[in-house]
């Protein structure tokens, strides 16, 4: 009796959020292994830095994603509105930057550029809210059919083929090393991190995100202005997504209809892998920004073995989001204590 | 051999360290018309549900067949002749009578092929038996409560019963309807079915059982025959309390009305609805299930905006658009379905008190002051006195009489003027149902306008002091409660509609 008591406080922290303590126990092992196996890889700054470049791409549209899940929804248009959102501002860049032009244009133009993309991501967001929220087709439906709009958009402007030759200056600026090590998408990914971190645990609009998602009835009972929850909701994952499509922009450093085509997939995995229900309600920042970094080092470990093919990958991340739900389903009801083997006495 | 159809002996069964069953003996012979009751939660569902397999007792043996069984699967509960007809009926609303009635013969047959014309044999087969007339071609879905309620019975009566369950049956039924049901009962007792009655009903219960078992909190009470009881005692013993007279009497009742509506109506739900609300009074609307009683509440609170007549508020007609509007009105509603309406059972207990005021909570910068929020809900915790150890617990670990209380105190966390309640003690244990009565009077006396909306006909009758009785969309009468009896007011409520003329 009195062990058990004195222990609670150090279990109750361990087992309350069993999708963040399994992420980091996950991430420990990974690290461990690879250390292990590919020792020189491992101590090398630049596979940290190539993954600090890679990662936001994905990183941000699951932050996007994170959030509609939480409400009960779902975005799967996050890699159609980064294409369509970086093909736009490639062109605009181009516009006010053709090659030749003097640098100051370029600057202009990059900005131009940032504020345009992520004022369309926001749009085409919102665009997703109001099918959801006003004319009530599921989310599901409404985002994988704006998923087709938005890349046919692409398509339309691009011809298909890649866009290309942006102003040297947008390449510099995101290729940038802050403090000679730090790559600027990293910078971004910090950055929009905190903002959504400070959306959802420091603002009224991240509980009430929680309250709708947990029980829409009862949220409309309560008096929440569930729709309009609903349209920034969708907003802020456009706007997030927007980010992604500039960071790949940056990295490709051109803009094409079909990029980062597995992507979709990849941000589900990702908020589902840290614990957000899918049906709404409930999980964590954490558990999400772990996800990330889990799947981006297991990526990296893939790419160091040569004999394990880029075809594969689909294979691996479907298996493992399949794996992540049916053991959430196995543990939902006590959590890490059933995994541990602690008889079910609750203190 | 004058063997029981079942006998269950020294049944009990707990949950979570609750004893829902405690040392329970019900005995039902052939053929016999057996009375449970029970208040809410007191245990009635819980030993349905042990007779017909879905729980395992923890305790107790049940004789069925002439079988001992130490706990049953719901599959030797239907072979050895127990059928349960559910409140919800169970029935597949999206599938038409013949379907409903012979899919499950289907399926126990194992054939690969479906023949319509041996499903539409069967069904006859079925209908007939208590002499029911239908087209088996009609969606149930389409079909009114006691239809639904006779494909459920022909169906429970086509595997062989012995013995029918039936929980609540007369619940949203009409006089005429529950005489029809009972002349089915009294058919199957001629033909040696037994018929286990689960009723809180007064007058019904005394007028179609032949035998009583009364349980509260999990324990037998008594088991009798009718004539060693008259209401007094029957009430007693469900509820373990004498009852006295104790009517609400409200203080201090404004002059002027603090709500009122003309002519209220919402297309094909209610109509000329017009009623008056004082500050300090608790008005009780009663009705059956599809009287437009709910409807009058959601429309009054804004979810379901009226299409006809006005809604006036401390005398001025105001709209009433949304729940918004009514929220900016000062109207708080407890809705009829706290777990579906009313919670956000994943989160917290602080978090679902604070809901409806979290504006109120955020800085200048946008910012939420978690701190006060929280002190805010740990604030209506304690005056509700609301059995919790850590307000950041989730909701679903609290019992429904805690629940309700938090849906309460949402509401009075929003300063509300007018108080409206749809079923507001539905699923709660009786000493949460007395503290929720005890509150709402005190919340009359303190100058709210409480209205009462419940087809728990002593709980409007003790604790309102005007009650206004809904049928079939109208409000047919309004009455005092002090000079009323329960009969009578179930009189109204309850007539066949056609013979209403006009408003009555």
């Amino acid at each position: 009796m009195f062990a058990s008591t004195t222990l609670t406080p150090l279990r109750d922290r361990l087992t309350r959020d069993p999708h963040v303590t399994r992420l980091a126990v996950i991430l420990v092992l990974l690290l461990t292994f690879f250390m292990l196996v590919k020792t020189k890889n491992f101590f090398g700054i630049a596979t940290w830095q190539s993954m600090a470049v890679q990662f936001p791409e994905f990183g941000l549209m699951a932050l996007g994603v994170m959030l509609t899940m939480i409400i009960g929804g779902i975005d799967l248009s996050v890699v159609g509105v980064a294409n369509m959102t970086a093909i736009g501002s490639a062109t605009l860049m181009m516009s006010i930057a053709p090659t030749g032009a003097d640098s100051p244009q370029g600057y202009l133009a990059v900005a131009a550029a940032i504020a345009f993309s992520l004022i369309v991501g926001a749009i085409a967001g919102a665009f997703n809210g109001f099918l959801i929220a006003k004319v009530k087709i599921p989310a599901i439906l409404v985002t994988l059919g704006t998923f087709e709009l938005f890349t046919g958009i692409a398509v339309i402007i691009t011809g298909g083929k890649p866009a290309s030759g942006l102003p040297a200056q947008y390449g510099e600026i995101m290729a940038q090393r802050v403090f000679g090590i730090i790559p600027m998408p990293l910078i971004i990914f910090i950055l929009a991190t905190v903002v959504i971190a400070l959306i959802m645990y420091k603002t009224a609009f991240g509980t009430k995100l929680y309250m709708l998602g947990s029980n829409e009835t009862a949220a409309r009972f309560s008096g929440l202005k569930t729709d309009n929850l609903i349209i920034r909701t969708y907003m802020t994952s456009g706007i997030y997504a927007a980010a992604a499509g500039l960071v790949m922009l940056a990295n490709y450093n051109s803009a094409k209809a079909d990029y980062g085509s597995t992507y979709t997939l990849l941000a589900v995995l990702i908020v589902v892998l840290g614990g957000v229900n899918p049906n709404g309600g409930s999980g964590r920042l954490s558990g999400v920004i772990l996800a990330v970094v889990v799947l981006q080092v297991l990526s990296s470990l893939l790419n160091t073995f040569p004999n394990i093919s880029n075809f594969y990958r689909p294979l691996i991340w479907g298996g493992v989001l399949l794996l992540v739900i049916v053991v959430n389903q196995w543990t939902k009801k006590n959590g890490l204590s059933r995994l541990f083997g602690v008889k079910g006495n609750k203190s | 051999m004058v063997d029981n159809v079942i006998a269950v002996r020294d049944i009990g069964k707990a949950f979570a360290g609750v004893q829902a069953l405690d040392g329970i003996t019900l005995e039902i012979a052939p053929g016999e018309i057996h009375c449970l009751a029970g208040e809410n939660g007191s245990g009635k569902s819980t030993l349905i549900k042990v007779i017909s397999g879905v729980h395992a007792p923890d305790t107790g043996t049940i004789e069925l067949n002439g079988k001992t069984f130490s706990k049953l699967s719901p599959i030797e509960a239907i072979s050895n002749g127990v059928q349960v007809i559910y409140q919800d009926f169970s029935v597949f609303p999206n599938l038409t009578v013949m379907e409903n009635l012979a899919l499950n013969a289907e399926l126990a047959a194992h054939r690969t092929f479906v023949s319509w014309k041996r499903m539409r044999a069967v069904a006859e087969e079925a209908i007939a038996k208590i002499n029911f007339t239908i087209d088996l071609d009609e969606k149930v879905g389409q079909l009114s409560v006691a239809q639904k309620q006779l494909v459920a019975i022909s169906r429970a009566l086509m595997s062989d019963a012995k013995l029918i369950i039936m929980d609540e049956p007369t619940t949203a039924l009409t006089k005429r309807e529950v005489d029809a049901l009972f002349a089915i009962i009294l058919d199957l007792k001629a033909r040696g079915i037994a018929t286990l009655f689960v009723s809180h009903k007064l007058d019904e219960v005394f007028e179609i059982s032949e035998r009583f078992t009364i349980i509260r909190n999990g324990k037998s009470v008594i088991t009798c025959l009718p004539e060693e009881l008259d209401h007094a005692t029957f009430s007693h013993h469900m509820t373990g309390r004498e009852f006295d007279d104790d009517h609400f009497v409200p203080e201090h009742v404004s002059e002027e009305p603090i709500l009122e509506t003309r002519g209220l109506g919402v297309d094909g739900a209610f109509a000329d609805v017009d009623l008056t609300l004082r500050k300090g009074e608790i008005l009780g609307i009663t009705g059956l299930l599809g009287s437009g009683r709910t409807e009058l509440a959601l429309s009054l609170f804004g979810s379901k905006p009226a299409d006809s007549g006005e809604i006036l508020i401390n005398g001025e007609v105001v709209e009433v658009g949304s729940v918004r509007d009514a929220i900016a009105h000062g109207i708080g509603y407890v809705p009829e379905d706290r777990l579906t309406e009313g919670l956000f059972l994943e989160r917290s207990i602080s978090s679902n008190i604070v809901i409806s005021e979290i504006d109120s909570f955020v800085s200048k910068f946008g910012a939420l002051d978690q701190r006060k929020a929280d002190a805010e809900g740990q604030r209506w915790v304690d005056e509700l006195k609301i059995a919790t150890p850590n307000a950041s617990n989730a909701v679903n670990t609290l019992s429904g009489g805690n629940q309700q209380r938090i849906v309460l105190a949402k509401w009075l966390a929003t300063h509300p003027k007018i108080l409206i309640l749809n079923g507001p003690t539905v699923g709660v244990d009786i000493g949460s149902k007395h503290d929720i009565h005890r509150i709402l009077r005190s919340l009359a006396s303190e100058g709210l306008g409480v209205i009462i909306i419940s087809d728990d006909i002593p709980e409007v009758i003790q604790n309102c002091n005007r009650v206004m009785a809904m049928n079939a969309g109208r409000i047919v009468a309004e009455i005092d409660p002090r000079t009323t009896t329960e009969s009578e007011l179930a009189e109204l409520m309850s007539k066949d509609p056609s013979t209403i003329d006009g408003k009555g």
